[in-house]
């Protein structure tokens, strides 16, 4: 009895996952090929969960808070009446779909389902669990640009996502304060420096900042990265191409610690709700975050007064050409049902009308078609889609960029160097770093 | 024996053995095995070593044989595990040294028949009550940096001079043994009191008699007294110390906090998520199942041979 309750904490977990690969251990010994064999039935099974064009679909989908699942809704409704399928959505808590979606794919999925752009869509492309829709994107393609298709492909070069909405990564600041206070919009890092100075004589928070989730420094990190190194770097770095003992990671350390006596205190032991509160309350100057956050949170009273500019540039050669602006899109897993119907119902969504239907509800986000300029877009909706459309490349995410085991790992470093943002503590993180990195992509 | 009383006796030992096998043997062999491949949880595991399967980088392999790279890698490369490690006994520690003497005193006490002691003792028995994530989250607010009860009181949530409770390594542990304590305090009282009712009332009586005092009376007659509830507190407060996971998962979030490593927690942030490393995770699982059987290979050798002793 006692060795049950000891073994608790950590076996419940296992069992479920033990007992499944057993029976792999057991299917792997009887059928030695069945990878092969898996490859070759899996275009047979697309064939067999075809069905018909306007058979009924069901919709797996994470957008479980109350505003994003009513703009859901009516994105859902509109599809129905445009394509005659009819869609049954089946809502899940946002981080349980995240964390089950390996099973879930594997499982029963639905027709379709909602999921992120970049590597993590390439990651469970790559395994044969999705199907590919490059005859939607046939007819679909002329709506979007290139980076929206780029990010909507597989490694091997297919298209498996249709996107819906992304949003800028950008310095938000209220705008009566900056009046007020009579500062001017920084664009480069002296500028931005001198700024913040000013503000922590002023008695402000020049930068909140929160960690306690894990991913909000991440943003802090892409963004150095790819003022001070540019695209094609910070991509090599998330793919493991360049190793992270590299000096431009030091580089992009040092570049923070300079600013980090400026951004708000004990950020590890902060959620960034609190940091967005204390920059609606006007006690801070800045935040740097996503408008999916900083946006979304602030009451409709204020939104009004928040504005915001992209990150100042620090090397003249990348100038502000890049930020991060995560994707949201749709996929259809390999094993859902009705994928005829399924792939019907993206057409629909892929087009500016969708879109502008989805983002009537939604003041933060903005649609990915090309030139879309919905109708209920407020100011910082219009702004962030020309921010967006200047930028040169647009990254998606520390997090959604990289392998996720890499991401922990670095974000858990990232906390390591706020908790003690010395020359030492960047040397350590970025062998650690490396260290993980090796055994993560496996060279 | 008659027929029935062996179909009966084959029925009471073949059911509790073969759900024994099914959902604690066969899940914990299991685990040892996948504890040597190398797998994501997607497809099956192939009778192949890593190093002969193709792999693309930053692409998982398809489950392969890995040998004993999972342990190599946990014991070296690991960033988590020795602090883990480090944790979970400083856990077993405070547990044993603080938590638990503290819940006895609170028993002894409420057991000498003190004022408004049923007061006291469901006030000190309610955090037994809450599930450990509710308390997870009262502490939460009691330790929010800026808008926390402490930092708020003590007027330390200013930007310069806040304490950073939870995020700070060097506290985190310590703020979130205080929550665990506050619990386990409870528990133990509760346990100690039911003890301390059994023990025949006579035996103080007579070492009253003798000229005791409290505390003698307390260390020389009824605490060797309560040698059977003694052990089994010893156990849970062994076994509590090991399973430590739910405060620490609900304060970071299932996301990983500098400071508050466990065995169990990395346990689950490799196996749970969206990607999963089933076989590091299992390797770790491991570990603490190695971990957790030196206790109770104790425990049970001292059991059998009590009961033997008896006979």
């Amino acid at each position: 009895m006692p060795d049950d309750s000891a073994q608790s904490p950590s076996l419940p977990l296992s069992r479920r996952s033990a007992l499944k690969g057993m029976a792999g251990l057991a299917a792997a010994a009887a059928v030695p090929t069945s990878l092969l064999a898996a490859c070759s039935s899996s275009s047979k099974t697309s064939n067999a969960n075809a069905g018909s064009a306007t058979g009924p679909v069901t919709f797996g989908s994470n957008y479980s808070d109350p505003a994003t699942k009513a703009a859901f809704a009516s994105l859902t409704t509109a599809a129905t009446a445009k394509t005659n399928v009819k869609v049954t959505v089946n809502t899940v808590d946002h981080d349980t779909f995240q964390n089950n979606i390996s099973n879930y794919l594997q499982g029963t999925p639905d027709s379709l389902a909602t999921w992120f752009a970049g590597y993590r869509l390439q990651f469970f492309a790559a395994q044969n669990l999705l199907t590919p829709i490059d005859d939607v994107w046939d007819k679909i393609g002329g709506n979007f640009n290139d980076a929206a298709k780029s990010l909507s492909k597989g490694i091997d070069g297919h298209y498996y996502m249709v996107p819906l909405y992304n949003y800028p990564w950008v310095v938000f600041y209220n705008k009566s304060v900056f009046a007020a206070k009579g500062y001017t919009i920084p664009t480069t890092w002296d500028d931005f420096m001198a700024l913040v100075k000013k503000m922590k004589a002023d008695g402000l928070v020049p930068l909140a900042f929160a960690e306690k989730d894990g991913w909000p420094a991440l943003g802090t990190f892409d963004i150095l990265n790819l003022r001070i190194n540019g695209y094609d770097y910070h991509m090599n770095l998330m793919q493991h191409k360049v190793p992270y003992t590299d000096p431009g990671v030091a580089a992009v350390f040092n570049q923070w610690r300079e600013v980090m006596p400026y951004m708000q205190n004990g950020a590890n032991g902060r959620i960034w709700q609190d940091s967005a509160k204390l920059l609606e309350n006007k006690q801070a100057g800045m935040m740097f975050q996503g408008s999916n956050q900083v946006a979304a949170n602030y009451s409709a009273a204020n939104l009004p007064d928040l504005d915001f500019f992209p990150y100042p540039a620090i090397n003249p050669d990348f100038g502000q050409d890049y930020m991060d602006a995560p994707a949201d899109g749709f996929m259809i897993p390999k094993k859902g049902k009705n994928q005829a119907a399924a792939k019907a119902i993206l057409e629909y969504i892929g087009s500016a009308d969708a879109e502008t239907d989805f983002l009537k509800t939604d003041h933060w986000d903005v649609g990915l078609a090309s030139g879309l300029v919905a109708p209920s877009y407020n100011d910082i909706q219009k702004k962030s889609a020309i921010e967006i459309a200047k930028c040169k490349n647009v990254s998606q995410f520390g997090d959604r960029d990289t392998v996720p085991d890499m991401a922990t790992a670095l974000e858990k470093l990232i906390q390591t160097f706020i908790d003690s943002p010395t020359a030492a503590t960047i040397a350590s993180i970025q062998k650690s770093a490396e260290d993980q990195a090796k055994t993560i992509f496996n060279t | 024996m008659s027929r029935r009383d062996r179909v009966t006796i084959a029925l009471m030992l073949g059911i509790p053995l073969l759900l024994e096998a099914t959902f604690i043997w066969f899940p914990a062999i299991a685990t040892i095995g996948l504890s040597f491949t190398k797998w994501t949880g997607v497809g099956s595991v192939h009778m192949k070593a890593c190093s002969s399967t193709p792999s693309v980088p930053g692409i998982p392999q398809p489950g392969c044989l890995y040998g004993v790279e999972n342990y190599h890698q946990v014991f070296t490369n690991y960033p988590d595990f020795w602090p883990a490690v480090e944790h979970n006994a400083i856990w077993l520690a405070v547990f044993i040294l603080i938590a638990t003497p503290l819940g006895m005193l609170f028993a002894v006490i409420i057991d000498r028949g003190i004022k408004g002691s049923r007061i006291y003792q469901s006030i000190l028995f309610l955090p037994v009550m809450l599930s450990l994530a509710l308390i997870g989250i009262i502490w939460e607010l009691i330790y929010s940096p800026n808008y926390g009860l402490i930092n708020t009181v003590i007027g330390r949530n200013q930007d310069s001079n806040l304490i950073d409770w939870l995020g700070n390594p060097h506290l985190n542990l310590w703020a979130l043994l205080v929550e665990a304590s506050w619990r386990q305090a409870g528990y133990v009282m509760v346990l100690y009191l039911a003890g301390l009712k059994s023990v025949d009332p006579t035996l103080r009586e007579a070492a009253l008699v003798d000229g005791a005092t409290g505390v003698q009376t307390f260390w020389r007659v009824v605490f060797p007294a309560m040698r059977p509830i003694n052990i089994v507190v010893l156990v849970v407060t062994v076994i509590e110390s090991l399973r430590a996971f739910d405060l620490v998962y609900i304060t970071s979030g299932g996301n990983p906090l500098h400071g508050l490593e466990l065995l169990s927690v990395a346990v689950t942030q490799n196996i749970v998520g969206e990607t999963q490393r089933i076989g590091f995770g299992s390797t770790l699982g491991v570990v603490l199942l190695v971990i957790s059987l030196v206790p109770i290979s104790i425990f049970l050798y001292q059991a059998f041979r009590r009961e033997e002793s008896h006979e």
